[in-house]
């Protein structure tokens, strides 16, 4: 038996095992799921997927209608899903930066107060504050005839925000020219500036000639194309208003309480880049004349950048994964509908969850794939 | 030969020295900083009195009945008299004991594992006790101890035995999947890295769905589990995924001499594993596991989703009760409290553990 005692002999037996192991493990498991589906008389496959759904769902931001299938549903699900989640990133990333740079602040009231935000926000589960904001925040607004009303085009009341709503009408694609063209514009004037401010040392306003660049041309679109667009103002008629955009109480409840949350954990990943950098790059910088904006915006933040991004990135993922909590309020996302609704309906389970899970899981894979190339890209490339 | 007498410095004027320097640096250095200061006292202002006449000054607190509270400030009774429905659910009240022993029984064992000076045998034996033990009192059955259905577990009790069983089942799991995506066996590697990211793929609602709808699919006819061990699955298999990736992060932090070093000595696999890296990677890991059983802790607030009555459930089964409608306001600040509270002191104690530990022997 001596052969036992060679490494290379007992890895491929370990391996052998566990793989005998974990097939049975799955046959086992399969052929019990297949008896009890039996047994029980669910359908299997995905054929339902093409079935009539005969559901309702309160937001859909693509077509959905009395016909709509299961495959609809998932579909306006995540629709719904990504639409919460980049609102959700955007407000955070925002959010999360105020109080990243609050925290470091030289202003000691300024930075404790950040530091209270990021202490009792992220110890408080993320469930607890979207049900807070949806029972108890959104609930006590007013009701409609009594709503909130900000120079009569924004109304805050029980059914939840509405604001204007922007009607393009034809001709609109000369804006989305605009917009197009000025994106362009400002990769060339970035590459010129840089270009001479590698070779001559001059500096350019860079990001405030492409922000100007950004607003002008669209507007001068906008103009050239004789005013194709105009905002359509909510009204109050009858018992409710009609017209504008409308931000349902479960939309903003799990919006609110995502940006809240998450913006503590990118406010913690700010600030941890920033202290990362090494004090002598501080101190090197002023040594070179540096101002204390200069050695900010030149020595500090692209060092700390690369720090922060990755766990800035991987929050958003959180944040993406967390919008699966609207099944407490009920906003139509993903898990929600599909995996909520159409699951009850059909009785599918296996499927509906599988599909889920998948749906996840990709969205994850994607963003790890571009994190692995930021990462790469971002790699101090040493000699 | 002339004698010099050290002087005794003078004091720095006195714009540079006590409070009034402190105020000068900290918070009117330049005139931005002063605009922030009057701007974030403001704000402060507006939030602060509320606050503290909601919570304290306007609250009620003395009182039976709703009727008792009269205020504009929260209305502190409604808690105090839900307060049993909060920590145990609807545990009967003649076994309330056995509910009360199970938490002194996890004071104590943490007290234990907290102490520096306990044996590191008995804190091991106490904490993989914690679980059995609790869930045989709870549960009884045994003992001439009458049996309680887990339907009747509820509130602060039920998240802690979900997180305790959760953090306690999950570390053991998570070590195999952390050595098995280091290890150098292929099909192990594969197999763990696959678990892994799989987990970690998808929010923890799906896998509690997946334990509640399809697990009871994949067993014979005759196994069928309970509800709260459904969610005890879920809870650990997902959890485990996490502390595989903590703990790998801290195989990787080992320099490579000590694997070697252990080799070296003739140490087997496990042996090596046992004595010489994993002690050492673990010790790296631990801020990073605490943080992630902080998230296990707010993330058994989920189980409400898939109908447990956790101590988050409570608020809406108690705001409904006829005599006391429209309290979730109190209902939600209480358990709000309550979680921050058991966060909070685990995130301290994680920073002291950080310190303490950093004996930072490599350089």
């Amino acid at each position: 038996m001596s052969f036992l005692r060679n490494e290379k002999v007992r890895g491929i037996l370990y391996q052998l095992i566990t793989i005998i192991g974990f097939v049975v493990f799955v046959f086992y498991i399969a052929q019990n799921t297949s008896h009890n589906i039996e047994a029980r008389g669910i359908k299997s496959g995905l054929d339902f997927m093409n079935t009539t759904a005969g559901f309702d769902i309160t937001e859909t931001p693509i077509a959905y209608g009395h016909n709509s299938t299961h495959w609809d549903v998932f579909k306006v699900g995540l629709a719904n899903t990504l639409i919460i989640s980049f609102f959700g990133i955007i407000l955070t990333t925002i959010l999360g930066l105020i109080i990243g740079v609050a925290r470091l602040s030289s202003n000691w009231i300024i930075s404790h107060m950040a530091a209270g935000y990021i202490e009792i926000f992220r110890n408080i589960p993320i469930l607890l504050q979207i049900l807070f904001w949806y029972n108890v925040v959104l609930a006590s607004m007013p009701s409609v005839r009594h709503s909130f009303s900000f120079f009569d085009s924004i109304f805050i009341n029980q059914r939840g925000i509405f604001i204007p709503n922007p009607i393009f009408e034809d001709g609109s694609w000369l804006i989305g020219v605009g917009f197009v063209a000025a994106i362009i514009v400002g990769w060339f004037i970035s590459r010129w500036a840089k270009k001479r401010h590698d070779e001559t040392g001059k500096g350019f306003p860079t990001i405030w000639a492409n922000l100007s660049i950004l607003i002008l041309l669209p507007l001068l679109a906008y103009f050239v194309a004789g005013e194709p667009a105009h905002l359509d103002y909510p009204a109050l008629k009858g018992f409710n208003f009609s017209g504008g955009k409308t931000f349902t109480p479960e939309f903003l409840a799990l919006l609110f309480a995502l940006t809240i949350y998450t913006a503590t954990f990118i406010a913690e990943a700010i600030r941890s880049g920033i202290e990362a950098v090494n004090k002598g790059q501080k101190e090197a910088a002023t040594a070179l004349g540096l101002t204390p904006m200069q050695s900010l915006k030149l020595v500090v933040l692209p060092q700390a950048i690369r720090i922060s991004i990755p766990p800035i990135i991987n929050q958003y993922l959180n944040l993406a994964k967390n919008s699966s909590l609207a099944a407490a309020v009920g906003y139509p996302e993903l898990v929600t509908v599909f995996a909520g609704t159409s699951l009850n309906i059909t009785g599918q389970a296996l499927e509906i969850i599988g599909i889920t899970m998948l749906t996840y899981l990709i969205i994850s894979l994607s963003v790890s794939v571009l994190l692995n190339w930021f990462n790469n890209k971002m790699k101090i490339k040493e000699r | 030969m002339a004698v010099y007498s050290l002087k005794t410095a003078k004091e720095p004027p006195l714009g540079e020295r006590g409070a009034v320097a402190w105020i000068r640096h900290n918070l009117l250095s330049s005139s931005f900083n002063i605009l922030f200061t009057i701007l974030s006292i403001y704000i402060l202002y507006k939030i602060l009195p509320p606050l503290a006449h909601w919570l304290f000054l306007d609250a009620d607190f003395v009182g039976d009945k709703k009727s008792d509270c009269g205020g504009d400030g929260a209305c502190w009774i409604f808690v105090f008299e839900k307060l049993k429905m909060f920590i145990y659910g609807f545990y009967p009240q003649a076994e309330l004991w056995r509910a009360n022993l199970t938490i002194a029984l996890g004071g104590a064992t943490v007290l234990i594992a907290a102490l520096d000076r306990s044996p590191k045998a008995l804190k091991i034996i106490t904490i993989l006790l914690l679980p059995i033990v609790s869930v045989v009192l709870l549960s009884g059955g045994y003992f001439g101890l009458a049996h309680v259905e887990t339907n009747a577990w509820g509130g602060l009790l039920l998240t802690l035995v979900i997180a305790t069983v959760g953090i306690v089942l999950s570390f053991p799991i998570g070590v195999l999947f952390a050595l098995g995506r280091q290890s150098k066996l292929p099909i192990i590697k594969t197999l763990s890295v696959f678990y892994i990211e799989l987990i970690r793929g998808v929010p923890l609602i799906t896998v509690l769905f997946m334990a509640s709808v399809v697990l009871p699919l994949f067993f014979p006819e005759g196994i069928d589990f309970d509800k709260l061990i459904r969610a005890l699955i879920g809870i650990t298999l997902f959890q485990a995924a996490y502390v595989a990736e903590n703990v790998r992060g801290g195989l990787q932090a080992i320099p490579k001499g000590q694997y070697e070093a252990a080799d070296a000595m003739g140490l087997t696999y496990w042996k090596s594993m046992r004595l010489v890296i994993l002690p050492q990677a673990i010790k790296v890991a631990i801020p990073n596991l605490v943080g992630s059983f902080i998230s296990l802790f707010k993330d058994t607030s989920l189980v409400m989703i898939i109908g447990l009555f956790d101590l988050l459930s409570m608020v809406k089964l108690t705001a409904n009760d006829r005599d006391w409608l429209g309290m979730d306001t109190e209902g939600f600040v209480f358990v709000a409290i309550v979680y921050w509270i058991f966060n909070f002191t685990m995130s301290r104690y994680s920073k002291r553990l950080e310190r303490k530990l950093d004996t930072n022997n490599r350089d």
